[in-house]
């Protein structure tokens, strides 16, 4: 089971550490990562292995997109599914 | 990994364009609650309701926070009322109230099957329940009702279609305190599907299994935005072909959340109705991609050709992306649930002649249209008459949801607020049908149903 994870905001020191870390807390294996910087702005995309995760999808999810607020980041987290079925016949 | 372009389509479509999943619609059968005692027969009903029914509120939670992707609405459809009236008599009205607590405290937010199907003619049970619909939408909030009156097999009943005009006329009457809201709650059908799960018109017809999971996907602003992008001098072979490019991709949400909805819940899966289905949102409007390919307003010369291809676009595009469909498929032009409709009806370039021709081309008919309040009952009727003819000819699903604006004059304005919108007062003509309607009897089936 993966998810992916969308990453949005402004450019700020360490926001893959800080993203990486609160997977890795919960077991989250980080699987691939795209991301970039345009002018100031950062977006990331990383596929996620949750299958191994230590609490439910819907907190995982919750707690990124409190640690979002924080850092003032607009995160979501996805089942892989929903672009799979999407984007694949 | 998925290529990055596609999973911020995917993202863009939701946040941006309003794309959800519009109704997970759980279809319940009756049948096994029919007592001859009708308090009896009403706490069957509630109980296997709420048995059924009672994880499919958490369930639509969970798959929205799993795929990020909105499920506005959970629903119930139910076996036609009718024929539990008919087994147990009594007062319908009870099973109204039954209905609306078991939706209550499940939480769904509408439940249809305050039904009857008298396409034919009328059985025990119907009349009583026709009669009592009025009644039942003024005392209820998430009750709807609906009524099919013809289908091409057997052609219209036009002593229903009278009596019909009546009901509705009362239905807006019992609840003018509050913008007339019980017409917008009843609907009447020609060639109504069984597996339908958009409300006003859902019911879990009788060829349908015990207990079923359908979906309604939405999505008119994906169409849009993706239209928007194209150049004015793109061929409609080409927009035909975009079009069904973007039905494919919503349907796929669809399917994939109906399939698990319906694994969750340990039910089987019936099917995605592929409907763009707009709200009175800005930018989730089906006139305004209409207007997108090319029309100054929705509602001029060239409306009808335009709604003809969206219509089979979306379905070409969805019919390959789920396993099975059904419902009423296609695109919906419900007056005051879509901003670009009420525009073009406030300026008067929309008119409910043009609204009737529209919709030998699309899904269902002429549905959330206010009509001055002092049209007859007649009238009214004879709407339904003409909407029935052409689902009954051209083998299709039409429906009239008419809002008679009682004490309001043309050009006034009802506001039912939420996913119902607002609706412009549009004038009717004036004159009278009434004795056409006074008639009665049956409008025999065209030559069309005898394809045996």
């Amino acid at each position: 089971m993966k998810a992916i994870l969308t990453v949005l905001g402004r450019d700020t020191v360490g926001i893959l550490a800080k993203v990486s870390t609160e997977c890795a807390a919960v077991q989250g294996n980080i699987i691939e990562v795209t991301q970039s910087v345009l002018q100031e702005m950062f977006a990331m995309i990383m596929l996620v292995d949750i299958t191994n995760l230590t609490c439910s999808l819907p907190e995982f999810q919750q707690r990124l997109v409190e640690m979002g607020q924080r850092e003032q980041l607009v995160i979501h987290v996805m089942h892989e599914d929903i672009f799979n079925s999407m984007h694949r016949i | 990994m998925l290529n990055t372009s596609d999973i911020l389509e995917t993202i863009q479509m939701i946040q941006q364009e309003n794309l959800d999943v519009r109704t997970i619609t759980m279809g319940i059968s009756l049948f096994d609650c029919m007592d001859s005692d009708i308090d009896r027969s009403c706490q069957k009903v509630y109980d296997k309701i709420t048995r059924s029914a009672g994880r499919l509120v958490e369930v639509g939670r969970m798959l929205e926070g799993k795929y990020g992707v909105p499920i506005i609405n959970k629903r119930i459809s139910v076996t036609p009322i009718a024929m539990l009236v008919g087994a147990s008599g009594g007062d319908p009205v009870k099973y109204a109230l039954t209905l609306e607590k078991a939706a209550v405290a499940l939480g769904v937010d509408l439940i249809g099957g305050f039904s009857a199907l008298v396409h034919k003619g009328f059985s025990a049970g119907d009349r009583e329940l026709i009669e009592a619909i009025p009644e039942a939408l003024a005392q209820t909030t998430r009750l709807c009702s609906s009524v099919n009156v013809g289908s091409t097999k057997s052609g219209i009943n036009m002593d229903a279609v009278k009596l019909l005009g009546h009901t509705v006329r009362r239905a807006a009457e019992l609840t003018q305190d509050n913008n007339c809201v019980g017409a917008t709650k009843l609907v009447i059908f020609c060639n109504a599907p069984e597996d339908n799960p958009f409300m006003a018109g859902a019911f879990h017809g009788p060829g349908e299994p015990d207990c079923v999971i359908h979906v309604g996907v939405s999505g008119p602003g994906v169409v849009r935005a993706v239209l928007q992008k194209t150049p004015d001098d793109c061929d409609l072979t080409a927009v035909a072909e975009l079009i069904k490019r973007t039905a494919f991709k919503i349907t796929r949400i669809g399917q994939l959340v109906g399939t698990e909805a319906a694994a969750m819940l340990g039910v089987p899966f019936g099917i995605v109705d592929l409907s763009l289905a707009p709200t009175p949102a800005v930018g989730d409007s089906v006139a305004h991609i209409l207007e997108e390919m090319g029309l100054g307003r929705c509602g001029t010369h060239g409306t009808t050709a335009a709604l003809a291809l969206l219509n089979d676009a979306v379905k070409k595009g969805g019919v390959m992306a789920s396993s099975s469909v059904g419902g009423l498929s296609g695109a919906f032009i419900p007056v005051s649930e879509d901003a670009g409709m009420i525009e073009a009806a406030r300026c008067g370039t929309l008119t409910l002649d043009k609204l009737e021709a529209m919709t030998a081309v699309c899904s269902v008919g002429l549905d959330m249209i206010a009509v001055p309040g002092d049209t007859p009952a007649s009238t009214i009727s004879a709407i339904i008459a003409d909407e029935a003819a052409i689902g009954m000819v051209n083998s299709k699903t039409t429906a009239v949801r008419v809002i008679p604006a009682i004490g309001q004059p043309e050009g006034a304005e009802l506001e039912f607020g939420g996913l119902f919108g607002s609706a412009p007062v549009m004038p009717v003509h004036k004159e009278s049908a009434e004795v056409f309607i006074a008639r009665g009897g049956r409008i025999p089936a065209p030559l069309q149903s005898l394809k045996n």
